[in-house]
């Protein structure tokens, strides 16, 4: 039977069939689904982990324990997990274990689009590349077995339009397997001491793999018409084949290492060969290192952004694109905006007021650098934000009266602002760091983590507490405040800005996305207009659902207002009242 | 079968439904026997900002995105999303476009309003264009999270599917406890596509 499964749904149905035992990752687009999906099978062990590096110790274990073992991290989370995965393969794995990266070329919902590719060559281990939903799935299996015949953990590469496109997948049943017997090895299992002896390994297994890859039979030609071929691996294959249907590809499924003969004979038969790869040019170099010289690739095809069918056919038959009608007609953008009732909006609006500097991080409330709060001046990736904030306080900080506080969510702070708040604590400094705690991980879709009291599974465990654990680390100054309420969330704001001493406030609301908040009953608000002076005041809170009029008093939209008063608070008039009054 | 392979961008406002009517389409398609994908974008591509969705179905289907300028229909469920992807339209292709306005939240440095002569421009650039009274409709069942429904009766008249295959999809797809009220507004989707405004 066959299913439309994304290509994170087919890792996850991979991942079953195929007997993984344990699955570990973080949330982060394209990603997320993968873990989502597998927490559906009871066969397998799964757990958000408080960041990728935890997930990916975790998962080590289980594989040297014997187990088959996954992790699911998009792009940028390979760089939490870097250490380990640089290091193990060093070492033998012993149940099969295959690292899935979602990248996002295009940067859809992310901070760049490195990609991920150079990472099997940097750690030297084996890298796939499924092109569909259904390989998805049935690299799952292939990366597990190629992982225990070589003693080497396996990367798996998605992009954003495999993870979240659907495509039909040959359903099966799931093959338990054995799990392999764990024996102490203290010269392969204790890196560091034998570390020297374990490093020549680590170039023959590559020369064993690289003959492999010759054979592999996912490494495939598929005969056409023409002298010009084509190479490609994942997404850039379908692409390809829609601007080049009848001609003869080579299409790599382990991208790494190459079937360098494979190759070379491949194109000493074409006149012309495209290598067509989205970002860097990865097979395009290593391909032309080989002394091939009849490839085009990056000279016609941009490494920046992600790849689709017009630009791929647009590069091989150089033809014109139909143009947009933003010159004829207004066209205006629609761009992302904090939700209706985000409680993110009244501590963006205490630190616009109090013209904080203040350094961002991941999630949501980035788009705290938009109109009407424009409130960010940094952010960069998870947990940086802290660490940034302690920089600037000692660069500018007499400059500015310290007036520098971080903002952060409750799962990113979890993930890696911790240690970065120790260092406050440690070295003396005087930072503020705003917890955004909406009680979930709102930006990747509403998921569990440490702080919420619930696992990936939805059972209870130990719900961590910022306030005892700030105080733990030494934060002397800490506080919790309901961000809905302006007038407590700034005079928190104002009072931890001029504490000597480290300060942390929780600024605690529930993300009105979340299904439990949805279900609530909702008491909109409107706008008495004979009472409303149209100062416009109310407009400074940035609420989707208060529009403001040239020609009279602003108008709360009904169907969208959740009623949670923010803008009531900010009325002098007291013009804007609850329809429940 | 032989089927060649059509394309369909689904384009509007997140909270519209957009991926959900999607969803329906493509496995309406696969149902039917045909190969089907589609793509979509997750993140904070999603919040409140234009939300687009291919669904590609036929024989054999490569890419999970249609290709600019070679899009068969264009299901806009709202106008200003009509006119930011109305030029991948086939020259063939149709538009069909729910009257429906969402003003945008606007950064303050922006000075133009809102395109309101959308319609006339789209059918100046495109020889079929169908507007739908989705909302309005939407609005008469009590509902306005049956929006995408309408937009779906709309466009499966466009197409060869059975209605039974969207019904049972349908029933699949939505909470049961509003299946009643989105299979009616797929039903009067249906119904208002041969007689469009």
């Amino acid at each position: 039977m066959k299913k439309l499964l994304s290509g994170d749904e087919a890792v996850a149905r991979g991942a079953y069939e195929f007997g993984v035992k344990f699955a570990a990752g973080y949330p982060g687009t394209p990603s997320t689904e993968i873990l989502e999906n597998i927490s559906q099978y009871e066969e397998i062990d799964s757990q958000w982990s408080p960041n990728e590096k935890v997930a990916f110790d975790v998962a080590m274990g289980v594989s040297l324990g014997g187990m088959r073992a996954l992790v699911a991290l998009k792009h940028v989370g390979l760089n939490v997990a870097s250490d380990p995965f640089m290091v193990f393969p060093y070492a033998s794995t012993n149940g099969g274990f295959v690292v899935v990266s979602c990248d996002d070329p295009g940067m859809h919902s992310s901070q760049n689009e490195q990609d991920n590719r150079y990472y099997a060559k940097f750690a030297k281990v084996p890298l796939l590349e499924p092109s569909d939903s259904q390989e998805a799935k049935d690299f799952v299996g292939l990366a597990l077995d190629i992982s225990e015949s070589f003693k080497v953990p396996v990367l798996m590469r998605l992009t954003t339009r495999i993870s979240h496109a659907k495509g039909l997948v040959e359903m099966g049943g799931r093959v338990e397997r054995e799990p392999f017997d764990y024996e102490r090895d203290i010269p392969k299992q204790v890196v560091p001491v034998f570390a020297r002896f374990l490093r020549p390994e680590v170039e023959e297994r590559l020369h064993r793999l690289a003959e492999f890859s010759e054979t592999f039979e996912r490494n495939m030609v598929e005969q056409g018409d023409g002298d010009v071929g084509v190479i490609a691996s994942g997404i850039s294959y379908q692409y390809a084949r829609e601007a080049l249907p009848e001609a003869p590809f080579l299409k790599l499924g382990m991208s790494y290492p190459l079937p360098k003969k494979k190759i070379i004979d491949f194109c000493s038969r074409f006149e012309r060969v495209w290598v067509v790869e989205e970002n860097e040019p990865f097979l395009e170099e290593q391909i032309r290192s080989y002394g091939v010289t009849n490839v085009i690739g990056k000279e016609r095809i941009t490494p920046v952004g992600e790849l689709n069918p017009e630009i791929v056919g647009n590069a091989i038959h150089d033809a014109p694109l139909p143009k947009g009608y933003g010159d004829e007609i207004a066209l205006l953008p629609r761009p992302p905006m904090l939700c209706v009732g985000c409680g993110h909006r009244g501590v963006f609006y205490a630190l616009k007021k109090l013209d904080t500097l203040v350094t961002g991080d991941i999630g949501c409330y980035t788009l705290g650098c938009l109109p009407p709060y424009s409130s960010l001046h940094t952010t960069f990736c998870m947990g940086t934000g802290i660490g940034n904030a302690f920089g600037f306080e000692k660069s500018i900080g007499a400059k500015l009266d310290n007036n520098i506080a971080a903002v952060i969510g409750d799962s990113t702070f979890i993930h890696g602002g911790i240690p970065s708040m120790i260092d406050i604590v440690y070295n003396k400094g005087v930072t503020t760091v705003i917890i955004l705690d909406n009680k979930t991980t709102g930006m990747t879709g509403h998921q569990d983590h440490p702080g919420t009291g619930l696992t990936l599974r939805g059972e209870e465990t130990y719900k961590l507490n910022f306030e005892k654990l700030a105080k733990s680390i030494g934060v002397k100054f800490v506080r919790t405040v309901d961000p809905y309420n302006l007038e407590e969330t700034e005079l928190a704001i104002r009072e931890a800005l001029k504490y000597d001493g480290p300060a942390v406030i929780i600024a605690e609301h529930p993300c009105t996305m979340l299904r439990s908040e949805r279900a609530k009953p909702k008491t909109p608000y409107f706008v008495d207009e004979e009472a409303c002076a149209k100062c416009d005041m109310c407009l400074e809170i940035g609420c989707p659902a208060l529009e403001g009029r040239e020609d009279g008093p602003p108008v709360v939209d009904d169907l969208l207002c959740i009623g949670c008063g923010m803008c009531a608070q900010l009325c002098k008039f007291e013009a804007i009242k609850s329809r429940e009054s | 079968m032989s089927y060649s392979v059509k394309s369909i961008l689904l384009a509007g406002v997140g909270g519209q439904g957009v991926l959900v009517a999607s969803d329906i389409l493509s496995e309406v398609a696969a149902r039917s026997g045909l190969d089907a994908k589609k793509s979509e974008v997750h993140g904070v591509a999603q919040r409140g900002g234009s939300v687009v969705s291919h669904v590609r179905f036929g024989e054999k289907v490569f890419s999970p995105l249609g290709k600019m300028g070679d899009i068969n229909f264009l299901l806009a469920f709202e106008k200003l999303e009509a006119l930011r992807y109305g030029h991948w339209l086939r020259d063939d292709g149709t538009i069909i476009v729910n009257d429906q306005k969402i003003m945008p939240t606007l950064f303050a440095t922006e000075t133009r309003g809102y395109p309101e002569e959308a319609i006339e421009f789209l059918k100046k650039k495109s020889p079929s264009v169908a507007v739908v009274q989705a909302y309005q409709i939407a609005k008469e069942l009590h509902n306005l999270r049956v929006i995408n429904m309408v937009m779906c009766g709309v466009l499966s008249t466009f197409l060869d599917f059975k209605e039974e295959t969207w019904s049972e999809v349908i029933s699949e797809k939505v909470p049961s406890n509003t299946l009643e009220v989105n299979l009616k507004a797929f039903a009067r989707g249906r119904s208002s596509a041969g007689n469009p405004v």
